[in-house]
Order: structure tokens, then sequence, then C-alpha cells
């Protein structure tokens, strides 16, 4: 192996006070080899972010710090180098690609004027020059149209644009290192599939040595060649991609692979053929703009359902599966009345819900509960676990004893301590905080559960855990589910059967089994072929 | 509540405007018990200097007692400040809360109506106002709180757009919970904390407007107030200079107290702007 391009020595960074732990990473030691992709897997808080930023100098002074180590840069210590050098450095020689290319790109300047600054800072060139040289990473990162790129603002682009556009200006000039944190994280998976085979393409023309920071192994087993992995601000495990993927050897490193949710589908369960609910021909239009009077200029329409037929059998698992956008959680809000579907049928236990008005709903309410994606923003933070779990009970007539002897079963249940049930939402952990929304739905004893995206805001081990409890549950109490995810590994392990959907209309349906075995609309094979590590953990 | 005033401590001058404020209470809640005479009383010679004719403060024009007048003019306007800010607050939380959970046509009518209140310069439609109505303390507080509240209300549309669309907020929908029930127990308490901080700034405000009011001659003529001494001894500024600086400096340390402790509360209730710093 030739001499490493970045060599991180003993690097520790210190937290701010009162943090729940002193260093956000700790006695951290890796190699970046010249032309080689290393990735970074860790949990949230792992410290894998911290530890790139400190190698940029981004790191939020003065709280957070470097205290002890070095980062060799060539013959500099990127750890006590002046912020002038750096600045020369950033840009030049180690550039960054960020999760969110909304936001890691200037609002209200052009592509090109953004491309051609990184020029003018670091080169003294000509005008023309300038934008030949532009033009031509343009080109290069594969962006239709490139004149006409250079021409746009941020928001005019598709998410995978932007970070097609992040990338080329990354590599304006030739950096010897690439520092990419999450950068496909944000993106639909068939995108995120583009974005990895651009970056493994540009770092092997560049001859760039790639610092990978990612949560997804299956982003690992596609594009890492060697792989670093954290824990609580420490490496625990380093190899190359083969080794780790394969034969892991710290149990924390196995314990992280096994909650990875496989690609093939469990083995079909016994279906009931008595429908709970279902849904015929419903359609949703969003409609915006138009303002007081309709001076606001002209309306805009989105299609966001357009004949959707679902039908969920008592018992089952039904998955929505899709990329933003395509309506899957419009039509999920519409089943449980949240959003006003604009027309068409929807039938739990035989009544229409779709014409109730709000007081004739509050009965069927206790039918159908809804759990959410957000940990934080579901649950009110100034209510106590007690009062959350308690309020759906109570608003249904319920006596307060025996509501509130439901909730604690239930808490415990979902595997909550005792005492959860006096606190409040900000004492707990994001798993933690989906079991209180499960217990919350669960709480009136529903027949219906629509989950969206349960476990998507979750570490890939916490996700496993919440995975595992939905199952019991749902055996335990016969629980019929819609359960709306993009991820398809775990629609694989979760749905006895799903809908595929693309811009609002459904494009495929079948037994999971099926669908995944052999899919016969093209986008569904497009999906399936664009989930990472397929090679890795295909069996 | 203890960790409350942790965090409220850390900011030092917040400390010492509740000590001042506190002071200002003080006077105000023993005034009667100090200068137990009507303040309007003629107390002896006219004119004395401060120190002088057993007057601590000086006397005005027509012998008044200038410290007397400070002491029950306290009374009367952490009176109508406070007042004017609870009726400001109430009616601009609820025109907000409504405009903004409901959205749609009822928003844009609420929020149009604000916004004719916002375009008339503030303190001449409260002179207006109370000239139109007879100057009394209730006219004066049904002023001040009309020129206030459309603040109050952009305030709490805002923050209502942002909270109606929290999935906490659904999951109160899925539940069957009503309208009201769900803005006044979910919304309402998440957005406590920058209605106390508007609020407690808006009484240094209405302070001002009562003082200003009342220097025009249009407060209640049966309440001492410290924007009437002002208005009584303008004319004497370069004689008796001690007869308008008392009452001033009475408005400007208690407006400053009254600042300096809204920001305090900012800082403590918002802990993502105290960590910026």
């Amino acid at each position: 192996m030739s001499a490493p391009l970045l060599e991180i020595r003993d690097l520790h960074i210190c937290l701010p006070e009162g943090s729940e732990r002193a260093h956000a990473v700790e006695t951290v030691n890796l190699d970046l080899a010249p032309n080689e992709i290393l990735c970074i897997v860790g949990e949230s808080g792992s410290g894998k972010s911290l530890t790139a930023r400190a190698v940029m100098g981004l790191l939020p002074k003065p709280h957070v710090r470097i205290v002890d180590g070095s980062i060799r840069f060539g013959d500099e210590d990127l750890a006590d180098v002046s912020d002038a050098r750096m600045r020369q450095i950033r840009g030049s020689e180690i550039s960054m690609i960020f999760q969110e290319p909304m936001t890691a790109l200037n609002p209200v300047m052009t592509i090109g004027d953004q491309i051609d600054e990184v020029f003018r800072f670091h080169e003294s060139m000509q005008r023309k020059e300038r934008r030949a040289r532009a033009l031509d990473l343009l080109d290069d990162v594969h962006l239709p149209d490139p004149a006409h790129i250079m021409r746009a603002y941020p928001h005019e682009l598709s998410g995978g644009q932007r970070q097609r556009a992040m990338i080329a200006m990354a590599l304006a000039l030739d950096p010897k290192i690439l520092i990419a944190d999450e950068p496909t994280t944000a993106l639909d998976v068939t995108t995120q599939a583009q974005i990895l085979k651009l970056i493994k393409e540009m770092q092997a023309t560049h001859n760039t040595g790639v610092l990978f920071i990612t949560h997804d192994f299956g982003v690992v087993a596609d594009i890492a060649d060697r792989v670093v992995v954290m824990q609580q601000g420490k490496v625990v495990e380093t190899g190359t991609a083969d080794e780790v993927l394969n034969a892991p050897n710290h149990p924390y490193t196995k314990a992280l692979i096994a909650a990875v949710p496989s690609l093939s589908p469990r083995p079909p369960r016994k279906q009931s053929a008595e429908p709970v609910l279902q849904v015929e021909n419903l359609e949703k239009v969003f409609r915006s703009g138009g303002g007081l009077l309709g001076l606001g200029g002209g309306e805009r329409t989105v299609k966001a359902a357009s004949d959707v037929n679902l039908e969920l059998r008592r018992g089952e698992t039904l998955g929505i599966v899709g990329e933003s956008g395509s309506g899957k959680s419009t039509v999920a809000r519409c089943i449980v009345r949240l959003v006003d579907a604009d027309n068409g049928k929807i039938l739990l236990n035989g009544t229409d819900l779709r014409p109730l008005n709000r007081a004739e709903m509050r009965p069927h309410r206790s039918s159908i509960q809804m759990m959410f994606q957000d940990p934080f923003a579901s649950l009110n933070p100034r209510s106590r676990v007690g009062k959350i779990v308690t309020q759906g009970p109570l608003l249904q007539g319920v006596a307060k004893d025996e509501a509130e002897a439901r909730a604690r079963e239930l808490l415990s249940i979902v595997g909550l301590d005792k005492r959860a049930y006096d606190r409040y939402p900000h004492e707990f952990s994001g798993g933690q905080r989906q079991r209180i929304g499960i217990a919350r739905a669960l709480a009136l004893n529903p027949d219906v559960l629509v989950a969206d995206e349960p476990v998507s805001a979750l570490d890939v081990s916490i996700q496993a855990q919440i995975l595992r409890l939905l199952d019991e549950i749902r055996e335990r109490m016969t629980l019929s589910m819609i359960f709306i995810t993009h991820d398809l590994r775990v629609a694989a392990q979760v749905c006895d059967r799903l809908a595929v959907m693309r811009y609002g209309e459904i494009v495929e349906t079948g037994p999971t089994a099926e669908i995944f075995r052999d899919p016969q609309a093209s986008y569904t094979k497009d999906l399936l072929a664009a989930v990472p590590g397929q090679s890795w953990r295909a069996a | 509540m203890r960790n409350f005033w942790k965090l409220y401590r850390r900011n030092r001058s917040a400390v010492a405007g509740i000590i001042i404020l506190g002071m200002v209470v003080l006077m105000a809640a023993t005034a009667h018990l100090i200068y137990p005479d009507d303040p309007f009383r003629l107390a002896g010679a006219s004119m004395q200097p401060p120190g002088e004719g057993g007057f601590l403060l000086g006397s005005d024009s027509l012998g008044r007692d200038v410290a007397a007048g400070i002491a029950h003019g306290a009374k009367t306007s952490l009176l109508i400040g406070l007042l004017a800010t609870i009726v400001a607050v109430g009616f601009g939380t609820i025109m907000g809360g409504l405009a903004g959970y409901y959205g749609g046509r009822i928003d844009d009518l609420l929020m149009r109506t604000t916004e004719m209140f916002q375009t008339i310069p503030s303190f001449v439609f409260a002179i207006l106002l109370v000239a139109i109505m007879k100057p009394s303390i209730e006219s004066i507080v049904i002023a001040i709180a009309v020129v206030s509240w459309p603040a109050v209300a952009r305030l709490v549309r805002g923050e209502f757009l942002s909270l109606k669309n929290r999935e906490f907020v659904q999951a109160c929908h899925t539940l069957g919970m009503g309208d009201a029930q769900i803005m006044l127990r979910e919304i309402l308490p998440n957005c406590l904390s920058p209605i106390i901080v508007i609020g407690s700034l808006m009484v240094a405000t209405a302070i001002l407007i009562e003082s200003g009011l009342a220097f025009l001659g249009l407060g209640d003529p049966n309440i001492m107030s410290w924007g009437f001494q002002i208005g009584a001894g303008r004319t004497l500024l370069r004689s008796a200079w001690w007869v308008c600086t008392f009452p001033g400096v009475a408005i400007l340390v208690t407006v400053l107290a009254i600042n300096l402790v809204g920001e305090g509360l900012n800082d403590a209730l918002n802990p993502r702007l105290r960590e910026r710093q």
C-alpha cells in the first residue's frame, strides 16, 4: 500500500460541558490511502460526522474542538494548521459534499456562479476559461444540458441533480480527498443508486481518496473498499469491506449487521380472506396558489392520489412502498381522515368513512389508528406520557381508572418501564418514543393500524427492535396493518402483501414474495434493482 | 420552576431588572401607607426644591408632593400596563390562534383585519380612541390594548401555523379530539414561552403609552400618573427641574427594568437562542 493520504492518530474531540459524554470522538486512528473509498459506519451519536468535520476544520468551535491527536495530511497537521491555510486546503485539496444539497447550496445564486466562485477563490483564470471548465464539470457528472444548469437556481433542480452539482463543485479543483457526509441519505433509492455510481466513477477517474460517512450497510457494501465501524466515539473495527461485512469480529459490528433487514421476504403467513378495510378509487388533488380574491396568480394542482384501490384483510400487513412524492403518505392520511379525499370510498368494516363529518367519524376513530414517523414531533412535549396514552380512551368515554390501568399495561407491553407513565417525552430516546406512539395507538384497541414510515427515523438496531415489537403485537392483538415505507428491506420483513406507488398511482400489488421474485411493472423492477447492497446479502 | 430560575439567573442584567421591578411593585403596594393622603392634595409651599420644606423630591407649582405623586403613580402605571397587556394578549392570542389553526378564508379575514390596525400609527390611534371615549382608566386600557394586540396575533398565528402540522397534533385528530381541545390543551401550552416574552415587553410599551397620554392631558383626571406629573411640570423645566425629572426617571427605570426582565425570560424560555451565545 502506498503512503496514506490522510493519517488520523489518537484523535480526541471534546463535547461541551454537561453533555452525556466528555468526548464526541476518542482515540480514533484511521488512514485513508489514495484512490480508495473508506466508509465510516456508525449509528447516530457515534461521532462519525464529527470526525469528518474535524478533517475539514469545520467543528462547531469553541465548545466542540480537537483536544488531542493529529490529522496528518501531506506534511501538515490539520489539527493545528492556521485558519488561513485551512481555507486554502478546503476546496482545493480536500472538499466535502453534504447530506442535504438544498441547504448546502446557496439558494440565491445560480449553479454556474457557485462553481465559478470555487475557481475564483483558488485559482487565477480568465472568465471564459472558468466557464468552460464549469461546463465540463457539469458534463462529467452527467447533468443533462450543462449550459441550462449553469443558469439554474438550486430550487429548480431535483434532489439528485443538486447532489450532482455539489459533486461537480467539490471536484472542481481535483482535490486529493473527497469527504462525503451521508450524501445519499436524503435521496430516493433509485437516485441514490445513481449518485453512488457517480461517486465511484469520479473517484476512479480523479484518483481521489474518498472518506464516505454513512449509517447504511447496504451502501457500504456497494461502495466501500475499506470500512471503519464507530460506536460511541470509538473505532471498534477496521478492515476491508469484505472482512467487515462478511466476517465481522467485534460484537457491535455483528449486532449491527444482524439488524440490517434481509432482502429476501419472510415465508408467507396464513391469510384470512375477510377484508377489514377496502379503499376504492380514492382520489386526492392538492391545490395551491389562488390567494385572496384569486389575485395570487395561477392555481397549481398536484395529483397525490388517483384511482387508488387497496384491500386489507384481517390480520394482514399491507405495505405501501414508493419514493418521496409517490403519494403513499397522502393515501395513509386519507384513510385515517387526516386529509379529506376528493373522491372514492374508504370502507372500514363495511362503513364508508369518506363522507362522514368529524362528529360522525368519532365513534370510528377507535377502530383505525395511526403511528407516525418522527419520534420527536409525534408526542406533545408538554404532556406526560400517561396523559398521551390515556387521552384517546378518555375521549371515547372510557372511565378514568380503566383508561389508566390499560395505559400502564400497554406501556409494559411495548417494553417500557413502569415509571414511564409520569415522565415527559423528552426524557426518552427515539426508539422509546416510538414505543410510546405504539402504546397510544393501541390504547383504543384498533382493528387497523396505519403506520407511516414508523422506523425510518431510527438507527438500524433500534429499527429491528421496533419491527420485532410490531410483529409481536400484531400476533397478540390480531391487528391488521397498513405499513408505509420507502425501504424495501423493511417491507420484505414486515409485509404480507405490497402495493407499489408512483406519482399517486398504484403500479403493482401482490404478495411480497411474488413481487420480490418476479416484479411485473418496470418501475418495481427499477426500485428493486436500486436497493443498495444486493450482492452482499441477497440470500 | 427551580430549573427555570437557574436558567434565568444566568443573565445578570435580567436579575437586576427583576430586583428594580420588585422595588417599583413594592413602592406601588405601599404607596397608601407611606403617603396616606391624596397625592393631589396641596401639601405645603409650592416649588420647593428636593429635601426642603419636608418634601423628599420637592413640590410642584401647586405645592403637591412630587414623591407622593411618584409612589401613587407607580400604582397607576403598573395597573394600566398589566391590564392593557392582559387584554391585548388575550384578544391577540384568540385572533392569531384561530387564524393560524383554521387557515384559508378565516386566516385571510382575520389577518387583513389585523393589518388594518397595524397601518395606523399606534400612538395617534390611541390618542384618537381616548379622545372619543372619556379619559378614564377603562378607556386608556382599551385604547392601549387596541393598538397592541396585532403584534400578539401575528406571533401566535405563526406558532399555531407551525404547530398544527406537527405529528402530535395530527395524532390528536386521529384520536377524535375536538378543535377547541386541540387548540387549548395541545397547541397553546407549546407556544406559551413566546407569548410570555412578548407580553412582558408589552407591559413596558403600555406604560410608555399611558404616560404619553397622561402627558397630553388624556389621563384619568382623578388618578395620579407619572405622565401627568411630567405634563404638569413641563412649563417649569428651567425653574423647577425636579418636577419633571423624577417622574421621568421613574418611567425610565421601570421600563428599562421590564425590558431586562423580558429579555431574561426570552433567554430562559428559548433554549436554542441561549446556546448560540
